[in-house]
């Protein structure tokens, strides 16, 4: 036995072994590899045609086999192709598909003796073919041997012998970009281009001490609290010193208190540096004079440093990524050229911008990750996230900024150019300049810019939603379809929708008397979850609105998008805006004097412990609402069905009891149906006047009303959500609301508050829902006092609405109420409604938190738009 | 759901014979929707009122239906239907009067071809498009037709009439022809809805009605409207959205427009102009992005285009163009040339990318303005194909549909129309923004005033792509 000889093998990567037949490669291949990872053409024929040594079926196996490895590569498994390989058509394919899925090939050579592999075969009853084939194998691999690394594979093992294939111990070496178990603290710092001023500045203000040299030139900076620094490359070219920034960042990263990875302009001078003839421009000329003045020493160490960086590295368990031009999901920790093409140059459309420099495709406002991606390679006037990217380069060497992100602080840290270095071929806006820069930016928390669009893949197709409320919530194929139609030809644009208000299930049917529903049961299924107190709320007589109101147009523009003149949205419940933009806009108005009047921007602005709430004032306010009266919205529904119902039994009905009333003269015996046909006259006198009480006229604002009874969030650019403050806190925030309204439109809620341990705090809940509803009212909302309340089964529900006798007849139609129509109606199912509720309930409560967080845009739309599919699910709707 | 039918003919209560039921007696017949009762307020030789009662059980209508399936929909449970003289009286008047309607009375055989003064009364009839609907439909039947309309809600005037009428027809004619008229006609007043209506079955009923219906001036009128009131309301997913937001299905299910009569050789001319821009810039494969029941595509399918896709957001519209284009049994080289998939032109899909050209007629409009910055980005941000057609109205020219009302648009969901000048502001805006140039173009008889009906924009690539 010779000694263990280690072959190291990148951790995503795809193994091809290579060897005649019986060289032993699934021998080999069992004892060094796991169960699934090796895919063996044999196996593979099997598959496909019942017979592992069918030949005829290689085609179709290796078409398999491709299949399968691809899959695997995607999910970052590292895969082994047991196959003899020997033709180099064979390798090449495997090689492509390696890089098609940014692996890295290795070849393990298994070069076995011939007569061994022919006494094996031989000893096999299912290889019946001649010696001949092992030795035209042998051939074939003979000539391949010295190519393998020309042919493209990153790392190449050749076994000599059966004792060195028998004493071989594969080792497992991560990629280089892999650095997951470091985890920081981090300053990223974007491209510096030779301000070695600048950046010995933002070093100071980061906290970091310099090191000097003796000349005085600093070589190393290190921070007391041992946080590193970050370089998201192009230190050099077009500024004063880049050999002053090159021996700082070399100090640095050779001490450890640095990482880098390269910019092009690196990558740019290595090649100049090696004397390979490139194009001497964008400032690279500035900085090969420098480099001159410099030994030739430190000239092989710049080299050497470059050349040795890392195209990107994975930070902190996957959560950071930083790449000089950023780098899509799919190319996190994989190894290509194209994976480094696009981490030094990013993508691009493949034109030409008017000033000649290439468009870049805006990766970023695809990006769906769950990493947050750090980069710089194009300069911005600010820093903005867009789905939780950030470019950090705000072109320190045409006069902008220097600047660092503090991870995982995520603070802003930035030092402004002493000058303008060189003049840029395009001109570079300053901060605050162009009319799409969010404010945002200036509160250290970065600002934000959401992609106009959102893909179709964020919502389509059958979805899981995690929600921190409910776990996950389900969506099925046919409700995303359905919801689709709505949310892209009615609702409002996906950056203001941020969300949808869940559906309420009644309570419990009352069990007997000449009511369906009762406070009774609402009252004994809080008390039942462990719930004392509720709070009852009258049920206004209009539709659900959500209004978003902004302070101002700036942060409607800078936080949410919205065009010019736009400060907010006013929508129902399936996301429909209620008004044409003007008569928004003056509802709006309402809204915002109130809240200004109030005093409520500061209030909760103050309030919020999210990240950055400092006590800057909220810059919007997202509003749960009633909107009265319901003909505003509804006009055509209620006229075209429930008027239309009024006017047939109008008409029909007197015309039955006339019709009786002469029958009964006649001396013919139709008393009983003559009696309930005047009872079904009068239930349809008593539905006409049911739904009357929601039509009113209305002519611009005139008529509207609003009544806000809920905080659903507020902020300053992110924010906080309320659901954990109680009822009585939002009823006020709302009072406060009416009070400072000087318009009218703005209405309170009736509540009342009771105590289920308490039989006469009950009985007064009753009594007030019962006057309530006698005087015409729709009946009450239920609800926890505390708000949001666990119970020992989960969440529970945030509502349960309790409907008067009168409003339930254009619901259940004008003749619930006769005796033996109630009894029957008495058997309706809740569970479906419930679980909707709930389900819905998470959902909303998710896109409010995941809004409020500075998630991106479509991070929020995929809970909205969950909320909108479950919606669409069959159930009961008189519920 | 109450029928009267009187005559003062002499022996009136003979009328007991021919329809088979005692004039002292009061009868009543089970129905699977409730009760039908039969009685006579009325029964002298000299006047004979017959009354037919529906009783209907507005509770068990729904429950019958399978109380386990919770997808109805509201207007299973409110509706006009236990007040309302339409389909299920006639139904129940088939078969309660079976005889007399089949024209048997077996007692006094010489009454069925007896001719009447008859005096029939309902007194809510649902009567779409009006008292002159009702007239056109009795009136050549030999029917004197009173139809007063009834008010929607006498407590507030400004919604006006209802959609009812108080029928009354007066006549002189065989009972079994009468009660022939009403049996038709009665559920066919109803249905001016053309919602979730299939068109070929047109010819069905025609062929099943009686002698009178084949000669009847109105009879494709009437087939049409017996067929829309018999489709149930089926419950779609965007149905029920509908519903939760309190708005009728068909406000948001219109996605397959029921164009006007005016519009269907302009719809020609449109799709004759895309062709023409298509064959132009030599496009070879086609996105049609809002494809809606696939007119286009089926005329460049027909055409030779080498792969056609058909995009639209309501699957139902999906559903109509696979009919259309035949999809299921079309031989496998066309089939391989053209798919259909459901997507939205405010999202970013990669599916509709590697097109030659793109196709959105009549599109733009149907979305909020401010919904159009996604749409530039998806079609000509991200799909970018070399060529992007686009169409929609000329609102200019609008002052030329005498049925138009000044300043409204030509399709409820139509929210806004450009003028020749807003659409090439936005056309140049856009296409500067992605890198495209742009032309416009009339299509249809340009006015010389107001312009063309219809406006395209053709953008082209300035990038080869």
């Amino acid at each position: 036995m010779s000694d263990p000889r280690v072959l190291p093998v990148p951790a995503l990567s795809l193994v091809v072994l290579i060897g005649v037949s019986g060289s032993g490669k699934s021998t080999f291949a069992a004892r060094q590899f796991g169960e699934f990872e090796t895919l063996s053409s044999d196996f593979c024929r099997g598959l496909v045609a019942n017979d592992p040594n069918d030949q005829a079926a290689t085609a179709a196996a290796f078409d398999v086999l491709h299949h399968i490895a691809g899959h695997r590569l995607d999910a970052g498994l590292l895969t082994v192709v047991d196959a003899t390989n020997v033709q180099q058509s064979a390798r090449k394919s495997l090689v492509d598909l390696a890089r098609s899925h940014d692996a890295l090939p290795v070849a393990i050579v298994l070069d076995v003796p011939e007569d061994v592999c022919l006494a094996r075969n031989r000893a096999r009853g299912d290889r019946d073919f001649g010696d001949h084939v092992v030795r035209r194998q042998r051939d074939q691999l003979r000539k391949s041997l010295r190519g393998l690394s020309r042919e493209g594979f990153r790392t190449v093992h050749v076994l000599r012998g059966v004792d060195e294939v028998e004493a071989a111990v594969i080792e497992r070496v991560p990629l280089r970009s892999d650095l997951r178990e470091q985890h920081g603290p981090f300053d990223v710092i974007g491209d510096v281009h030779g301000c070695r001023g600048e950046l010995e500045a933002l070093l100071d203000r980061l906290g970091y001490t310099l090191v000097r040299d003796d000349a005085g030139r600093p070589v190393d900076a290190a921070h007391p609290e041992g946080r590193r620094a970050v370089f998201l490359g192009d230190l050099v070219d077009r500024g004063p010193d880049s050999p002053g920034v090159l021996r700082l960042v070399m100090g640095m990263v050779a001490a450890g208190h640095a990482l880098a990875v390269p910019g092009n302009h690196e990558n740019k001078l290595v090649r100049a540096l090696d004397g390979r003839g490139v194009q001497v421009s964008h400032g690279l000329a500035e900085t090969l004079a420098q480099l001159d003045a410099e030994p030739p020493e430190f000239r092989a160490a710049v080299r050497e440093f470059a050349d040795g960086l890392v195209a990107h590295l994975v930070l902190d368990d996957g959560n950071l990524v930083v790449a000089h031009a950023g780098l899509k999901e799919a190319f996190h920790n994989r190894a290509s050229g194209r994976v480094r093409s696009f981490a030094l140059y990013g993508e691009t459309t493949g034109e030409t911008d008017e000033y000649g420099l290439p468009v870049r495709y805006p990766w970023a406002d695809d990006y769906r990750g769950r990493a947050t991606v750090l980069y710089g390679h194009t300069p911005v006037p600010e820093p903005v996230w867009v789905n939780n990217t950030m470019c950090l380069d705000t072109g320190c060497v045409f006069g902008g900024h220097l600047t660092a992100l503090r991870y995982p602080e995520k603070e802003i840290v930035q030092v402004t150019a002493r000058r303008v270095w060189y003049e840029p071929a395009r001109p570079f806006p300053a901060a605050g300049q162009e009319g799409d820069v969010p404010p945002g930016a200036q509160s250290g928390a970065g600002g934000r810019r959401d992609p106009d669009v959102l893909d179709i893949t964020d919502v389509l197709g059958k979805r899981v939603v995690e929600t921190t409320l409910a776990g996950r919530v389900t969506v099925a194929e046919e409700n995303a379809a359905g919801a689709l139609e709505v949310m892209s030809r009615f609702a409002v644009d996906p950056r203001w929708l941020v969300y949808l208000p869940p559906t309420m299930s009644p309570c419990a049917t009352a069990p007997g008397g000449d009511l369906l529903e009762h406070p009774a049961q609402a009252f004994d299924a809080y008390r039942s979850d462990g719930v004392d107190r509720v709070v009852c709320e009258e049920k206004h007589m209009g539709s659900r609105a959500v209004v978003l109101v902004c302070r101002d147009p700036r942060v409607a523009a800078a936080r949410f998008g919205m065009p010019a003149g736009t400060t907010g949205v006013v929508y129902t419940r399936t996301g429909r805006p209620f008004f044409d933009p003007s008569r928004t806009e003056a509802l709006l108005a309402v809204v915002r004097d109130a809240a200004t009047a109030a005093g409520l921007w500061e209030g909760l602005g103050g309030s919020g412990d999210a990240e950055g709430g400092d006590g800057d004032p909220a810059g919007w306010l997202l509003l749960d609402c009633e909107l009265m009266p319901w003909s505003v919205k509804a006009e055509d529904l209620l006229r075209s069905q429930y008027a239309s119902v009024g006017a047939a039994a109008r008409s029909a009905l007197p015309a039955a009891v006339a019709a009786l009333e002469a029958a009964t003269g006649a001396g013919l015996p139709v008393d009983d149906l003559l009696a309930r046909t005047r009872s079904r006259a009068a239930n349809a006198e008593g539905f006409a006047a049911a739904y009357r009480r929601y039509v009113w006229p209305t002519d611009g604002l005139d008529g509207v009303r609003l009544a806000p009874f809920q905080v659903l969030a507020a902020g300053a650019d992110a924010g906080t959500t309320f659901e954990d403050r109680d009822h009585l806190w939002h009823l006020e925030v709302a009072d406060a609301l009416v009070a400072a309204d000087g318009t009218g439109h703005l209405q309170s809620t009736r509540r009342l508050v009771v105590d289920l341990t308490d039989d006469v705090s009950v009985a007064g809940g009753v009594a007030w829902w019962a006057e309530l509803t006698a005087s015409g009212g729709e009946g009450m909302v239920v609800k926890p006092l505390a708000n949001l309340v666990r119970g020992r089964r989960g969440v529970l529900q945030p509502g349960i609405k309790v409907r008067g006798r009168e409003y339930l007849r254009i619901i259940y139609g004008p003749d619930y109420t006769e005796p033996a129509n109630l009894e029957r109606l008495r058997q309706r199912h809740l569970g479906r409604k419930r679980g909707l509720a709930l389900r819905e309930y998470a959902l909303g409560l998710e896109a409010l938190r995941r809004f409020a967080a500075g998630e991106p845009v479509w991070r929020v739309h995929e809970a909205v738009f969950a909320v909108l599919a479950l919606e669409s699910e069959p159930v009961d709707p008189r519920l | 759901m109450l029928l009267t039918m009187t005559t003062d003919a002499e022996g009136a209560s003979d009328l007991g014979y021919l329809l088979h039921k005692h004039p002292g007696r009061v009868q009543e017949f089970e129905q699977s929707f409730g009760v039908a009762h039969v009685f006579y307020p009325e029964a002298t030789d000299e006047r004979c009122t017959v009354a037919l009662l529906l009783e209907v059980d507005p509770v068990a209508l729904v429950r019958g239906k399978g109380q386990r399936d919770a997808g109805f929909s509201l207007a299973q449970y409110v509706n006009d239907r236990p007040y309302a003289a339409s389909s299920m009286l006639a139904v129940a008047l088939g078969r309660v009067f079976r005889t007399a309607l089949a024209g048997r009375c077996e007692a006094r055989p010489e009454l069925v071809d007896r001719t009447w003064p008859l005096e029939v009364h309902a007194p809510a009839v649902p009567c779409r498009g009006g008292g002159e609907v009702a007239e056109r439909l009795f009136g050549p039947l030999g029917w004197q037709v009173d139809a007063t309309p009834i008010p929607l809600d006498p407590e507030i005037p400004a919604w006006g009439d209802s959609r009812y009428v108080d029928l009354r027809l007066t006549g002189t004619m065989r009972l079994a022809d009468a009660l022939s008229h009403l049996y038709v006609l009665l559920p066919t007043l109803d249905a001016a809805k053309h919602y979730w209506v299939g068109s070929d079955e047109v010819d069905k009923l025609v062929r099943a009605g009686g002698a009178w219906l084949a000669g009847h001036p109105a009879r494709e009128e009437i087939a049409r409207r017996y067929l829309a009131h018999r489709t149930t309301l089926a419950a779609s997913a965007i149905a029920r959205l509908a519903e939760v937001d309190d708005a009728t299905p068909e406000e948001l299910d219109d996605a397959i427009a029921q164009e006007e009569p005016r519009s269907v050789p302009l719809a020609r001319l449109r799709r004759e102009a895309v062709l023409a821009a298509l064959r132009e810039v030599g496009a070879r494969s086609v996105v049609d992005l809002g494809c809606g029941e696939g007119e286009l595509l089926s005329l460049l399918l027909a055409e030779g285009f080498e792969r056609l896709l058909g995009v639209d957001v309501s699957p139902r519209a999906l559903t109509s163009a696979a009919r259309r284009l035949h999809l299921d049994t079309l031989p496998d080289r066309l089939r391989s040339r053209i798919d259909l998939i459901q997507s939205s032109v405010t999202y970013t899909d990669a599916r509709v990318a590697g097109f030659d050209a793109a196709v959105l007629t009549e599109v733009v409009e149907h979305l909020d303005p401010p919904r159009l910055a996604a749409l530039e980005r998806a079609v000509l941000g991200t799909a970018a194909p070399a060529t992007v057609v686009v169409t929609t109205p000329n609102a200019e020219h609008n002052v030329r549909y005498p049925t138009l009302a000044a300043g409204a648009m030509r399709h409820r969901d139509h929210r806004f129309e450009w003028t020749r000048e807003e659409f090439a502001a936005w056309a140049q805006a856009a296409a500067g923004r992605f890198g495209y140039t742009v032309e416009l173009r009339p299509v249809g008889a340009v006015d010389p005033e107001v312009g063309p009906p219809t406006q395209m924009a053709v953008f082209r690539a300035e990038v080869a792509r």
